[in-house]
């Protein structure tokens, strides 16, 4: 049977945060009672023009330069017309033959090795407004607008079409999020609609130097929605292809609940969108020192950092690259090992019951009520012996949900170590005494024996005795019986 | 003394700051003349009669507490339709915008407003500003003042006519393909397009944005200087408004033009032309040079192609411009839709008149996958042939000198069953707007009781030479001083 290859392009929607709207003064915050942020330009109305809200361009300049992209010298504005309720021009402003940016590239990592992603184009346009309905849109007997989004500042991001699997194309968009997040120019919340992504799937026979005919997959609201969605449409594809069907080229919608990807639009229903310039818009004309300047302001990025963890704390490069993968992630770690200098510590910690909890709750690091300074204590008291490594784990659960320091917890739990050594040779007698069988077992040479007291003598301690007091006491008693 | 209603800004500024007049009596004047006349003239859409009278009496406030009052101030002036008006409806004579009331001025509004004149009303035009006769107003049609059974020109008809008329004393016009200056010339009064960039078009309702352009409508050549002084300027509402200090335009009135190079395009005195024009024209050239003007034959090479360009170039901008005129968010909206699409389609259907739907329809089709090199790009190239064309003139000439039309006012309906013929009426003066440089029309001449407007074309931004050329012409003519009988 034919083997077959993959080809996955990615068009993904970056909202920019800036303040105000890319060619009005209308905020961009989100929420607000619907048709409240907005004003006669990002309303359509007759006879008002647009203004190109100069931090836009400085946005999208910085989120280009993290990705490598080439600044174009000379861009304009065009406009893109269909018609649309949400779209209050009935076109929208956005760029067709020369973008803003081209020929930029990130990195993933495939199979431990590191794989570069071409990124063809980057582009500015304005958002479009939202339909609201009762119910479903076809069984609603009226549609409400709410033009808050419009005119929100977007940037599309066009990669090439390199990715040759979903998890490259899930990992690619994972990247581009923590890159874009990292230079602060977007929040990238697929959630809230702030990250969009569009993805273009084709399958050739492998070895094949052609193209296999494309479809467009829409509506993938999640990292698991893409790679899903991708997954689909790859099987379909084939198995389109091996019962000597075609591809047709089409606009595919995934269904999140059925699993499935469904025909939208075909090629014939395409739009044409009859491209032109913005007449109401000057060339842009992008002074090169400008875009030095924004080069000098980049933080670092996601990729420097990572190196930088694995010399500077010596991390192993998986721990480097997980810490790394946002921002927020990142800023964390380093205000822990800055209070705290033993990385790995903090990094299994983070990496493991942290992220853990995280995951469980579905909330990110900025929503942790565990500060950096709490967490750090926490291991000082590890350290310290006040607290084993397994009453850590009950206390920072405790942490977690109510944000107390460790050491109150501690305290009001009654969760101290016990150290003392009497108190546990004490608690030693009793359970040799009472399991009289296990130690004959031990004694003739079962090893797991052992185990089995000292599990005992913790159970009895409520887990607080210090296990490496636990071991000596145990072995010192059992030998000299 | 002509009455009251019939001078010009300059005159009725010297009796309001002599205090023999009130701003209040002019505003009754014009507003009586209107009363009188307006049945045949029918210039207006809207009045603004109490605003108008309210405003008239703030500026006489002013003059009575000895404050000096700008040159335009307590002047009666009428706003074309297409320009947006805070609370004060806004139609471009089209059904689709029979009910809409802008939140927001027009830039010119709030300078106008700035410099002290009073708004009379909303004048009638061409539906959208595509016309050249005021005939495709989707309300009605507007009659020339000097012969009512001919048309004011178009699309600006209904400023022209107001002011040829003495219904009002000032106006304002848009201009995208010929839109003041032919109304201008067909209705005896002068009418400037300034430099693209020079005014600004933010609420200004776009027909074909790289085109259109803001100008006056005045009596003579001193009001268009002062009209010039109060709506020119950089606006950072609009994009393509020229950052550039503006002259005092007052500067330019010198009745002299010994020395300058007026250039004679021979494209714009060939065929097409009434022979009863080009006479008017041949002595206007007698005139400028028997006064010192150094006048030679020049060409345009490309003139011809300016028809078809702006043809391709304006609808296509308009067929995206007044894609938003769909019945969603203000203005007409079709009843009786089945879904969005049928709401959309009954609403453009039924809102827009014939001529405006032919060139949505021309557009789209320029704008067309396939079509767009053919067409739309085409005539990207083709204008910048027709501009390079004007700077090789302009490297030998000051000012070049044409009719501003081929014929007086024409016959009402004369010329509405063939859309050809109807944009050969602005053959002079398309191709000054695909070059995005300034027009002026002033008072020529008459024939047969019409009068005949000479068009004057400057170097961007050379509005103050253009300025100049006219008043020295009007200084040695009285055609300016013509009104018509009503
Ligand atoms: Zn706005």
């Amino acid at each position: 049977m034919t083997e077959y290859e993959t080809i996955i392009g990615l068009e993904v929607h970056v909202e920019l945060k800036t303040k105000s709207k890319i060619f009005c003064p209308s905020t961009t915050e989100f929420g607000g009672d619907p048709n409240t942020h907005v004003c006669p330009v990002c309303l359509g109305l007759p006879g008002v023009l647009p203004v190109l809200n100069k931090k836009v361009l400085e946005y999208a300049i910085r989120a280009a330069l993290a990705l490598n992209c080439e600044i174009a010298e000379y861009s304009k504005f065009d406009r893109k017309n269909y018609y649309y309720p949400d779209l209050p021009k009935n076109y929208q402003i956005s760029q067709y033959d020369l973008p803003l940016a081209r020929n930029g590239f990130l990195n993933i990592e495939v199979n431990g090795q590191t794989k570069r992603i071409g990124i063809t184009r980057i582009h500015m346009e304005e958002d479009a407004g939202k339909l609201i309905h009762q119910g479903t849109i076809a069984t609603s007997p009226y549609s409400l607008v709410d033009y808050n989004r419009t005119g929100v500042p977007l940037i599309e991001i066009v990669s090439e079409p390199d990715m040759r699997s979903p998890e490259e194309a899930r990992a690619y968009l994972e990247k581009l999020k923590a890159i874009i997040q990292y230079t602060g120019v977007s929040d990238c919340k697929m959630e809230e609609g702030s990250l969009r992504c569009d993805a273009n799937v084709s399958v050739r026979p492998r070895g094949s130097r052609e193209f296999g005919t494309k479809t467009e997959i829409k509506n993938m609201n999640s990292f698991k929605a893409l790679q899903r969605a991708l997954a689909y449409e790859v099987e379909r594809q084939i198995a389109v292809l091996q019962e000597g069907g075609r591809i047709v080229q089409e606009t595919r919608t995934w269904d999140e609940n059925k699993g499935v990807t469904l025909p939208m639009r075909s090629k014939e229903e395409a739009h044409d969108y009859r491209y032109f310039p913005e007449p109401d818009l000057v060339p842009l004309v992008i002074d090169r020192r400008w875009v030095e300047e924004i080069r000098a302001t980049l933080p670092e990025l996601p990729d420097e950092r990572r190196n930088r963890y694995i010399k500077r704390y010596d991390l192993p490069a998986y721990d480097a690259t997980v810490l790394t993968a946002t921002k927020e992630m990142a800023d964390y770690f380093e205000e822990c090992v800055a209070l705290y200098p033993n990385a790995k510590a903090v990094s299994n910690w983070m990496m493991g019951d942290l992220s853990r909890l995280l995951n469980a709750h579905n909330m990110d690091i900025t929503q942790c009520k565990v500060s950096p300074r709490q967490l750090t204590d926490m291991l000082k008291l590890m350290d310290k012996g006040t607290i084993s490594g397994k009453i850590a784990k009950t206390v920072f659960e405790e942490m977690f949900a109510t944000g107390k320091d460790p050491e109150q917890i501690v305290q009001e739990k009654g969760l101290v170590q016990i150290t003392d050594e009497g108190a546990i040779a004490a608690v030693v007698e009793e359970v040799l005494a009472g399991n009289a069988k296990v130690v004959e077992d031990y004694l003739k040479g079962k090893d797991r024996a052992f185990g089995f007291l000292v599990g005992q003598v913790m159970k009895a301690t409520r887990g607080k005795a210090n296990p490496e007091l636990v071991n000596r006491l145990l072995k010192e008693k059992l030998h000299s019986s | 003394m002509l009455e009251l209603y019939y001078l010009t800004a300059h005159e009725l500024h010297d009796l309001l700051v002599k205090k023999e007049i009130s701003a209040e009596e002019i505003c009754r004047a014009v507003f009586d003349r209107i009363d009188a006349v307006e049945d045949k003239i029918k210039a207006y859409v809207t009045l603004t009669r109490d605003k108008a009278f309210a405003r008239a009496r703030e500026i006489d406030r002013k003059i009575a507490a000895g404050e000096e009052v700008p040159p335009l101030a307590g002047i009666p002036v009428a706003i074309k339709d297409n320009m947006c008006t805070c609370g004060v409806r806004t139609t471009c004579s089209s059904k689709i915008l029979y009910n809409f009331v802008p939140p927001y001025n027009a830039t010119v509004v709030e300078k106008l407003e700035a410099a002290g004149t009073v708004m009379m009303g909303k004048t009638n035009m061409d539906e959208f500003a595509m016309g050249s006769s005021t005939e495709n107003s989707g309300f009605f049609v507007t009659a020339n003042p000097w012969d009512p059974d001919r048309v004011p020109g178009g699309s600006s008809g209904g400023s022209a006519a107001a002011v040829a008329a003495g219904e009002a004393i000032t106006a304002l016009g848009s201009d995208t393909g010929g839109s003041i200056r032919q109304p201008a010339a067909f209705c005896g009064v002068v009418g400037l397009k300034p430099t693209y960039g020079a005014v600004s078009r933010y609420g200004l309702v776009a027909f074909a944005s790289s085109l259109d352009q803001i100008g006056p409508f005045t009596r003579d050549v001193t009001d268009c200087a002062l009209m010039l002084n109060a709506i020119c300027g950089h606006d950072p509402l609009d994009s393509t408004s020229a950052p550039r200090d503006i002259p005092d335009f007052t500067s330019y009135l010198r009745n002299d033009v010994k020395g300058l190079k007026i250039g004679v395009p021979r494209e714009y005195m060939g065929e097409g032309i009434d022979p009863a024009v080009k006479e008017i024209i041949g002595q206007a050239i007698k005139l400028l040079a028997s006064l010192g003007a150094e006048i030679d034959e020049t060409t345009l090479p490309h003139s011809r192609y300016a028809l078809p360009t702006y043809y391709l170039i304006a609808p296509a901008e308009a067929s995206s411009n007044l894609a938003r005129y769909d019945g969603v968010r203000y203005g007409y909206r079709a009843e009786d839709a089945r879904d969005v699409v049928d709401m959309f389609m009954k609403t453009r259907s039924q809102g827009f008149g014939p001529e405006v739907k032919r060139r949505i329809m021309l557009g789209t089709y320029a704008l067309s996958a396939g079509y767009y090199d053919a067409y739309y790009l085409k005539a990207l190239k083709v204008r910048t042939l027709i501009k390079q064309d004007f700077d090789r003139a302009f490297e030998k000439f000051d000012v070049l000198l044409a009719p501003t039309a081929p014929s007086p006012a024409f016959k009402r309906g004369e010329k509405t069953g063939d859309p050809l013929q109807m944009y050969m009426s602005d053959i002079c003066t398309l191709a000054v707007n695909l070059a995005g440089i300034p027009g002026i029309s002033i008072p020529a001449g008459f024939v047969d009781g019409l009068p005949v407007g000479m068009q004057l074309i400057g170097k961007p931004f050379g509005e103050g030479t253009l300025l100049r050329v006219a008043y020295t012409f009007e200084q040695h003519t009285d055609y300016h001083r013509r009104r018509p009988s009503l």
